[in-house]
């Protein structure tokens, strides 16, 4: 308001001045100047207020990038320690029988601990014992009998192995605790440290790639879980969501735009699907709970209740943009099929929809990219379950990727705070792949009437 | 398994239908198409919907009712000391269904329990065969009816386009139906809440601490469901946000419309979009391990005392979430005030900046309003920023840097886990569900009305 008051401050004037000296407006007036002066200044500082608010937002969004980024890719290597390990037939398998079944049942954990006793004979203590355990993950043992399970000649040799560390360790070898910090105050004692800083001079730590992080699932072991549970939750989710949600879309879609006559009904809809798209989505969780749940008694943590309750939200989004889309089709394209003898289903089936589908695709992509973000709803229906099992269809027990994240972000362990942003980055670029292909659908088919 | 593998079948028959109806009204026109009434696959399509159609609702109808009816049964034949207390009821349906899906064998229930959750299993397998069965029959039955109906004089096309319409309204009303049963599922627990707690102590109550009321020494006592706590920290969370979110949306639209070249819109736009597009848990984990410490170790050096959980950030970053929102919708406002206005503001001297702080911005506020009531709508049904960097503890304070909790949160944390839908503890989320859907629409029909209202017409 300043600046209109000295824009009229500045009109006064020259007018004052021009009033007096009947003469055009003295532009080299000092006060003028001084005038127009201060309104550029606040033109400039205007237009930086403006550049500095995009400025902050982005700058925002690269700390959001950079701490998720930082945090989150050393959990894509994992510490592997190589030991020596005797594949003692008198534990594997005694009685030589080569009985798969013999095998898996054999105490590969005893052959670990005992390999990791010999590397380090003077541990005798039972607390230390422990803490030296610590150093290979118990999913070691799991490895070693596959390992044996495919290659049974291994019975009887002593091989160098490389296992997976436990989580602290993983952490040490990472940098993330620090040995000058006081005793009482991390994870390690000063012995464990000491181990590490032996195995390392030997020679036999390492980080190698984890692929066990994209192809297992959960556990309460940072170092054994994984996302491909939680990933093929989250696509058995969507699954269901697309089933639902596209054809009910479209199909009210065109009926709206198409057919529905300008009555009570049609409006109620129009109402209906508007607030729909502003309900939190925390609101549809405790219906798919009433209804899904309570009322229909559908399985718990199921895939397919998670499915429904995204389907009725995603539903506004894919008609809101399906009706654009069936909006955009030119009136001619309809009266020249009605004019040739069409019925008008067949003018929207074969003429109105194969040009709008494109914009329908780019709509319907973007409100799954939605639905696989989505986590409060789902938390509601049970899918917040701890399962370690990859989940075989949509009636199975599952969780998804978003519920993963949250499940990881809230457990205590150190490691599982480098698993969650890993676990973002895979979530994230799911969500840039499904954007950049509506993108990519949007710019290959747009077309100008 | 047997699920898919029962769609598929349908689906299967639904393809063959419209193979052999299309076959049979190609044969009965003798070869020549203008016999007929419709198009050949007119013929297909009808007998393909009257063998999918009445199977698929049927599937629909039997899953709405199978769990409920297998229930009711089981709960008849159960011994009334069990059934008398929800509490102990209950339990014995959860020890029943694990018996029947075979987990149960590590439970120590009742001989009445492990027989019930053995009729359990055989209902459901009993159950799920006369559901194969009844929809291949319908699917059936659909099929040799409507296939012996064909004739070229039938009127194909439009029955099948009649039958078309009548599913395409059917889909819009899911729209409705889905706001029905919004309401009716929020309506019905929250009412059952009031039963047990007056609706005034809620709405006006001091004081939240739903978790002593299961407690099982403390029956007698209620616990406290005062949710202005709840209400007081939302707003405060809210309000941070908007304190983010308008300004710096506000100004990015500003700039974006009115100053931006082509070349920085088509860069800065999509990457501002980007921030709407991170999901909120990725906000809530960055709220909670990046902006939360930061803020308590600055807060230190600065001699304040900031709570590892403060209002302070989970309302930042909500406000971040939410600045691509109020930018879009401002953005959209103002680019609709017509270009006259600016020219004539052009044409009397004002400069850029004067002319949208004292032309543009006026003639858009309605709109800005708008923009800002929904922003505020979508800040209050927020979940997850909240749930992982917010408290849990209900405070009453409106300083940012203390922990407070918000509605949201709590209907979390009261339903994740065992719920018991007696109790005045789940309870209360679905009432605190109802207020949350209340505001929200509320805010969003006031948006509109604000929006249509004051919009200035310019034609």
């Amino acid at each position: 308001m300043t600046d209109m008051a000295s824009l009229m401050e500045d009109r006064a004037a020259a007018k004052v001045i021009s009033d007096k000296m009947q003469k055009p407006v003295d532009w080299d007036n000092p006060k003028i100047a001084r005038n127009i002066k201060k309104r550029y200044a606040a033109e400039r500082r205007f237009k930086m207020y403006g550049l500095s608010a995009i400025g902050i937002a982005l700058l925002v969004l690269c700390v959001l990038a950079g701490s998720i980024g930082s945090k989150g890719y050393t959990a894509f290597f994992q510490t592997f320690v190589q030991l020596e390990i005797h594949f003692d037939p008198a534990v594997i398998d005694p009685d030589g029988t080569g009985d798969p079944a013999v095998i898996g049942r054999a105490n590969f954990d005893g052959l670990v601990k005992r390999a990791l006793q010999e590397k380090f004979p003077d541990v005798t203590a039972r607390r230390d014992k422990r803490n030296l355990y610590g150093i290979v993950s118990g999913g070691a043992s799991y490895d070693l009998r596959e390992r044996v399970l495919e290659n049974p000649s291994l019975i009887g040799q002593t091989r160098k192995v490389w296992l997976i560390s436990g989580d602290d360790f993983d952490m040490l070898n990472k940098g993330y605790i620090d040995a000058d910090v006081d005793e009482s105050n991390r994870r390690l004692n000063d012995q464990e440290i000491g181990w590490y800083n032996t195995l390392v001079s030997e020679g036999v730590v390492e980080k190698h790639f984890h692929s066990r992080f994209f192809t297992s699932g959960d556990s309460r072991e940072p170092e054994l879980a994984g996302i491909w549970g939680a990933a093929v939750g989250s696509f058995y989710t969507l699954l269901v969501t697309l089933t639902l949600s596209f054809p009910i879309g479209v199909l009210a879609a065109i009926y709206l735009e198409e057919f529905a006559p300008k009555n009570r009904f049609t409006a109620i809809v129009e109402v209906n699907i508007n607030n729909l798209a502003a309900v939190p989505s925390i609101v549809f969780g405790l219906l798919g709970l009433e209804v899904y749940l309570n009322v229909m008694h559908l399985p718990r943590s199921a895939p397919v209740v998670g499915g429904l309750t995204l389907a009725l939200m995603t539903l506004p989004t894919i008609i809101i943009a399906s009706r654009a889309a069936i909006k955009a089709v030119p009136p001619s394209i309809r009266q020249a099929a009605l004019g040739l003898g069409a019925s008008p289903v067949q003018t929207v089936t074969h003429h109105v929809l194969p040009l709008a589908m494109p914009g329908i695709l780019t709509g319907t992509i973007i409100g799954m990219a939605q639905a696989l973000g989505e986590t409060a709803p789902l938390l509601m229906i049970g899918m917040v379950a701890f399962i370690v099992d990859v989940p075989g269809g949509a009636l199975d027990p599952a969780t998804v990727l978003p519920v993963q994240i949250y499940l990881w972000a809230d457990s205590p362990e150190r490691a599982f705070v480098e698993k969650t942003s890993a676990a973002i980055m895979v979530l994230l670029a799911f969500l840039v792949l499904m954007n950049g292909f509506a993108v990519y659908l949007r710019k290959k088919f747009e077309r100008k009437w | 398994m047997s699920l898919s593998f029962l769609l598929l079948a349908v689906a299967a028959l639904c393809a063959l239908s419209f193979y052999f109806g299309r076959q049979r009204a190609v044969a009965l026109s003798g070869g020549r198409h203008s016999n007929l009434h419709s198009l050949p696959a007119h013929y297909g399509t009808y007998v393909a919907l009257w063998c999918g159609m009445p199977a698929l609702l049927l599937l629909l109808v039997w899953y709405v009712f199978q769990g409920s009816v297998i229930e009711a049964m089981i709960v008849a034949e159960l011994p009334a000391e069990i059934t008398s207390d929800t509490g102990q009821l209950s339990l014995a349906l959860n020890s029943i269904a694990l018996i029947a899906a075979d987990n149960g064998q590590h439970l120590s229930v009742s001989p009445e329990v492990i027989d019930a959750g053995r009729r359990l299993a055989n209902l459901q397998s009993i159950a799920n065969a006369s559901l194969v069965v009844l929809m291949l029959c319908v699917a059936v039955i659909g099929i040799s009816v409507s296939y012996r109906k064909i004739d070229p004089e039938m009127r194909a096309r439009n029955n099948v386009e009649r039958i078309s319409r009548w599913m395409m309204i059917a889909c819009s009303a899911i729209a409705i139906l889905s706001t029905v049963g919004i309401v009716f599922s929020l309506l019905f627990e929250a009412l059952h809440f009031f039963s047990k707690i007056n609706p005034v102590e809620f709405l006006f109550g001091l004081e939240w601490s739903p978790q002593t009321a299961i407690r099982a020494d403390q029956v007698a006592s209620e616990g406290a469901f005062g949710a202005i706590p709840l209400f007081v920290g939302t707003l405060l969370i809210t309000v941070i946000a908007m304190c983010v979110a308008v300004p710096v949306g506000l100004f990015s639209a500003i700039y974006m419309g009115e100053y931006a070249s082509s070349k920085f819109r088509a860069i800065a736009k999509p990457a501002l979009e980007i921030l709407a597009g991170v999901p909120t848990v990725v906000y809530g984990f960055f709220a909670a391990l990046t902006v939360a410490p930061f803020l308590r170790d600055n807060g230190a050096i600065l001699g304040l005392d900031v709570s590892s959980e403060s209002a302070l950030a989970a309302g930042l970053v909500m406000g971040v979430m939410i600045i691509p929102f109020v930018s879009s919708l401002s953005d959209d406002v103002m680019s609709q005030v017509p270009q006259s206005l600016r020219d004539g503001s052009y044409g009397l001297g004002a400069t850029k900046s004067e002319t949208i702080r004292n032309v543009i911005f006026p003639a858009a506020l309605p709109g800005i309003v708008g923009a800002v009531l929904l922003a505020v709508s979508r800040a209050i049904g927020e979940t997850m920023i909240v749930v992982m960097a917010a408290g849990l503890a209900a405070n009453m304070t409106v300083n940012p840097l203390q922990a407070v909790t918000t509605v949201t949160v709590q209907i979390v944390t009261l339903l994740v886990g065992d719920q018991e839908f007696d109790s005045a503890k789940t309870l209360s989320a679905f009432a605190l569900g109802l207020v949350l859907f209340l505001v929200t629409l509320g805010l969003n029909v006031f948006a509109l009305k604000v929006v249509q209202k004051y919009r200035e017409k310019y034609d």
